[in-house]
């Protein structure tokens, strides 16, 4: 019923007329008349603004908000600044198209060369892109653009995401090359085993994810050298939150930094739309997929932004393109931008902090119960796995009082906690986990 | 204007959290940061008037006609953006029990449900977060389906010339040789060098109807069947899918699979480039194919994390829902009618490359008007923005010289094209009076026309402190 | 436009000069002017085997790309990497802005001599 055309029916008539044709029929007439839809699309009637408000809000309701998530594995619930709500939903930069125009696009472009500093800082590198779709795709455009002729094969941990390490397996799929994974040893990977599997010198880069999916911190400077002394280069997958306090990608002397951006000011949303961020060294800028923004000068000479580095892009490379990627996650970047700047360094530093200090303080409280145990040991960031008996009632007693319990994971559950959640409700989560297994 | 690490104050600070309330637990020394994080210190203030400040350095939708060609910047309504935003979708965790996300597994059935019937599919993903993202997908569902023949042999894909840079590339990222073929001149597919392209070696073929100048190829049908008949699978485009949504379907035209960009047809913004989301619908043999989250149990391939961009599919599903079945081919049909009245106002000034009816979109050729005048096609697009218009698409496709490319959208009036219509004629006058006024333009835009040589010879991706 | 007469050329707009049995080679003056203003050379390696036919980089302009083909087939002795930080050496010095030379030089493409060349660039036009 609703339909956004202005032109009233009679308009359209004369619209038709104007240009010589009778109805709207005559405008297809290149369509073969078998392949007509004269039947129309079964679909149902359209609705009023009122009705498909109320729609789609009763699909919202059917399902069940969580008013604490203690869940991880790659969404964050982290606290979002309120500022950091309404500017991303201000119309103009809502619904703007990628900026080619630069002369009316500066807004666009500076907010995302603001996003390209504010990345170089968080990760220590020298040059950031304008954003690809996520971590995980994110992860498979550095593993292709570390890939020469000589070197194809990529490697990964098994200690990253199980959706990157997918993700990343199917990009190899379609350039029809190797991907091997590195194995864990004891939550970690086995730099042991990553050494021999290097020895072929075939091997272009190896990617792991610091904090790995257990929660753990690996040691990233050792498993960079241990790549480079093989002659690969060194991909660090990085939670741009705990990258306010641990070492960064740069110091670990990795040669491309990626990561999942969702911390940084967007909802869990069920799994979208989310943020990869991606940035290299000087040495490599050129090899970096997507968008990139520059800084020049207009004909006035005055500072202005452009959407540089062009020539390296698929609507002028084609088929030799290193990426198919068009449009970025803009919309996303800003929000990421705003949120650091909300946060600044400062709070940058609090939110991982207090995420960290929960985790541990959960961890801690959760061990103290009788048949609750750490998989692992050694330092962690805001995520961990347990060992515990009756995983699914503990869960589903969380549950019912509101609490959105770890993620059962390999026997174990991998729980997490951020900033958001007060001690009073992780005492509460705590009570309830250890009335279900005293019964 | 300033950049917002210029604006930043030493000690400035917006007040988000309290006080921790449990005991820190400290990070050792050996994994700890060394580098001080440089992000800006900004009062709550300096951040709302920072960004305020760029909002006006920006044409949005909302701010004037913007015939972007091929990018079908429709109005994206309000109503869309507001269910996206309620808690009900976007406080639930990808990785929650079944029973507490029944409402996001009814977006996504209903969504697919509508749109598999638009497109004439049986299955769907929305896994991809774009459109180059979603023909990657598509071709990989090619490239499964003859893996699983264990037909090898198949090492092609037939692109045509006036085919978008993501078709060439996501071929290639899918480890197909490409091949282009000229087009007829009439823009579209030229059968005699199809038919010589097609062999035992052809894995599929990438193609857009409409396709890139504007034109519903009439011979689709025969296209597909050569394509089947040599054993290759036929991939739509669906970047125009706008002009024939609810009228005609790619399902119907012999195509295997498709993409479809929520972020054109179905008015999702397009936020600056994204977050957009490309479904990719199949026929029935090939949704065994489609792409699942490792995470979330599933076993196939996989083009992303989790479900894709979820919350774009909620504004697509209001989207559809708003429309239904009468507003969706009444869209496709207004888009048409705007094309082809926009094209004719203009004509006799600055001409259409292919002068026959044209579907969403058309394309001006410049052409001779650039040797009569010596004004590009940039330098018309330039002029454009002091007249308060975004530029059409320049030079695309290829395939004609000095293009401009206009796609005005149903969601304009006819007041608005009246108007654009005289902003063209009225630079094509100018053009012949002083055309070295619009070689310079704009003049009253935001800045002057930057040099993009300098900003690729000698690169600055990021700011630094002077 | 300059077409030296001590240069051959390739129809894919490469000129070659043979120095004692090492062969230059660069763009011609049609070539970067054809491609406007040069914002970055992609260069082989040097011990690189080139192919004559094939390409063994490309230049950048700020809207398009194209790929330098080898006249000749042999291994890259030398490469210019003076472009790297001054491309624009391709424009305003096409025939001195050399881009890598070749040794063990065992075949070359059909070259042009200036003439033939010149005769062929105003044929392309």
């Amino acid at each position: 019923m609703g339909r956004y055309i202005p032109s009233t029916p009679s308009e359209q008539q004369e619209m038709l007329r104007s240009i010589g044709l009778d109805d709207f029929r005559a405008l297809y007439q290149d369509v073969p008349g078998e392949m007509y839809l004269e039947q129309g699309l079964d679909i149902p009637s359209g609705m009023s603004e009122l009705e498909v408000g109320r729609t789609v809000s009763a699909m919202a309701a059917d399902n069940t908000v969580f008013s604490t998530v203690l869940r991880g594995a790659g969404a964050y619930d982290h606290y979002i600044p309120s500022i950091v709500k309404y500017i991303p939903a201000k119309e103009e930069f809502l619904t703007a198209y990628t900026p080619y125009q630069a002369e009316l696009s500066q807004g666009i472009l500076q907010s995302i060369f603001e996003y390209q500093t504010m990345i170089c800082a968080l990760t220590g590198m020298d040059v950031s892109n304008a954003s690809v779709y996520d971590g995980a795709t994110a992860a498979a455009e550095a593993a292709a653009m570390c890939r020469d002729r000589k070197r194809r094969v990529t490697l990964i941990s098994a200690a990253a995401h199980p959706d990157t390490i997918n993700t990343v397996k199917t990009y190899c799929y379609g350039t029809n090359d190797e991907l091997r994974i590195v194995p864990v040893k004891d939550g970690r990977t086995d730099a042991a085993a990553l050494k021999k599997m290097l020895c072929a010198g075939d091997v272009a880069s190896f990617y792991v994810q610091q904090p790995n999916f257990f929660g753990l911190f690996e040691d990233a400077e050792e498993l960079g050298r241990i790549a480079h002394e093989a002659g690969a280069m060194y991909i660090m997958g990085c939670n741009p939150i705990a990258l306010a306090i641990m070492k960064t990608p740069a110091e670990c002397g990795a040669d491309v930094a990626v990561g999942e951006g969702q911390p940084l000011g967007m909802p869990i949303s069920y799994g979208g739309p989310y943020l990869g961020f991606m940035a290299t060294t000087a040495k490599h800028m050129r090899k970096l997929p997507g968008r990139i923004v520059g800084q020049t000068v207009d004909s006035h000479g005055e500072r202005c932004f452009v959407l540089s580095l062009q020539a390296r892009e698929q609507h002028i490379r084609r088929e030799k393109a290193s990426s198919n990627i068009c449009s970025n996650e803009a919309l996303c970047a800003l929000t990421a931008g705003v949120y650091m700047a909300a946060m600044g360094p400062e709070g940058m530093r609090d939110a991982a902090r207090q995420s960290m200090a929960k985790a541990h303080y959960l961890a801690k409280e959760l061990c103290k119960i009788n048949g609750v145990s750490m998989r692992y040991s050694g330092e962690f960031f805001h995520e961990f796995l347990l060992d515990m008996p009756k995983i699914p009632e503990v869960l589903q007693a969380l549950e019912t009082q509101g609490i959105l319990g770890g993620l059962p994971f390999d026997g174990g559950v991998l729980w997490c906690a951020t900033e958001k959640a007060p001690r009073e409700v992780l005492d509460k989560a705590v009570a309830i986990v250890k009335e279900v297994l005293s019964k | 204007m300033k950049l917002i690490f210029e604006k930043s104050v030493k000690g400035r600070g917006c007040s988000i959290l309290p006080t921790c309330d449990v005991d820190m637990a400290p990070l050792s020394d050996a994994l700890s940061r060394k580098s001080e994080l440089k992000l800006p210190e900004m009062s709550e203030t300096d951040i709302s008037r920072h960004y305020t400040e760029l909002c006006k350095r920006v044409h949005g939708v909302n701010c004037g006609f913007y015939p972007l060609g091929s990018c079908t910047m429709k109005y994206n309504p309000r109503i869309d953006e507001e269910m996206a935003a309620l808690k009900g979708f976007t406080a639930v965790h990808p990785l929650a029990p079944e029973y507490s996300v029944k409402g996001c597994k009814e977006v996504l059935d209903t969504a697919r449900k509508y749109l598999c019937e638009i497109s004439g599919m049986d299955g769907m993903t929305f896994q991809p977060a774009a459109g180059a993202h979603g023909e990657f997908t598509g071709v990989l569902l090619i490239k499964q389906y003859h893996d699983s023949r264990n037909d090898k042999k198949r090492t092609k894909i037939i692109v045509p010339d006036s085919a978008h840079g993501t078709n060439p590339a996501t071929a290639a990222m899918c480890g197909y040789q490409v091949v282009n073929i000229p087009s007829a001149e009439n823009g579209c597919v030229d059968i005699a060098a199809l038919k010589a392209a097609l062999g035992d070696d052809t894995a599929g073929l990438m193609l857009t109807n409409p396709n890139t100048v504007g034109i519903f190829d009439e011979n689709i049908l025969e296209i597909t069947r050569l394509v089947h008949e040599a054993g290759g699978l036929c991939y739509y485009d669906g970047a125009n899918l706008n002009a024939i949504m609810g009228v005609v379907r790619p399902g119907d035209m012999g195509f295997d699979c498709i993409h479809m960009n929520l972020h054109k047809t179905f008015a999702t913004p397009h936020g600056g480039g994204g977050p957009g989301a490309g479904a990719v619908g199949c026929k029935d043999f090939l949704k065994d194919f489609l792409p699942s989250s490792a995470i979330m149990g599933g076993s196939g391939i996989q083009v992303r994390s989790f479900m894709g961009n979820f919350l774009v599919v909620v504004r697509a599903l209001t989207y559809i829902m708003t429309l239904g079945k009468e507003g969706i081919p009444e869209a496709a049909k207004n888009a048409v009618l705007n094309a082809n009245y926009l094209m004719r106002a203009i004509q006799g000034t600055f001409e259409p490359a292919f002068d026959r009816i044209c579907m969403h979109e058309f394309v001006l050729d410049l052409s001779k008007f650039k040797e009569e005048t010596g004004v590009s096609a940039l330098d018309v697009a330039k002029s454009l923005i002091d007249r308060g218009i975004h530029p059409p698409t320049m030079y695309f496709p290829l395939i004609v010289h000095e293009a401009l490319m206009l796609e005005p959208t149903e969601t304009e009036s006819r007041d608005t094209l009246d108007d654009a219509a005289e902003a063209f004629r009225s630079l094509y006058e100018l053009a012949h009076e002083d055309p070295e006024y619009m070689r310079t333009a704009p003049h009253n835009a935001q800045i002057g026309r930057p040099d993009e040589v300098q900003a690729a010879r000698s690169p600055i991706l990021r700011w630094r402190e002077a | 436009m300059n077409y030296p007469n001590e240069l051959s050329y390739s129809k894919s707009h490469e000129w070659v000069k043979n120095e004692d049995g090492v062969y230059v080679v660069g763009i011609s003056d049609f070539a970067q002017h054809a491609l406007g203003d040069v914002v970055f050379v992609n260069l082989p390696a040097e011990g690189d085997d080139v192919t004559a036919g094939a390409a063994f980089g490309d230049v950048e302009s700020v809207k398009a790309v194209s790929d330098l083909v080898s006249p000749v087939s042999g291994t890259i002795c030398a490469v210019n990497e003076e472009l790297v930080d001054s491309p624009e050496l391709l424009n305003s010095d096409p025939y001195g802005a050399w881009i890598i030379k070749v040794e063990n030089v065992n075949g070359t493409e059909d070259l042009l001599s200036a003439a033939e060349y010149e005769a062929f660039c105003k044929e392309e036009k």
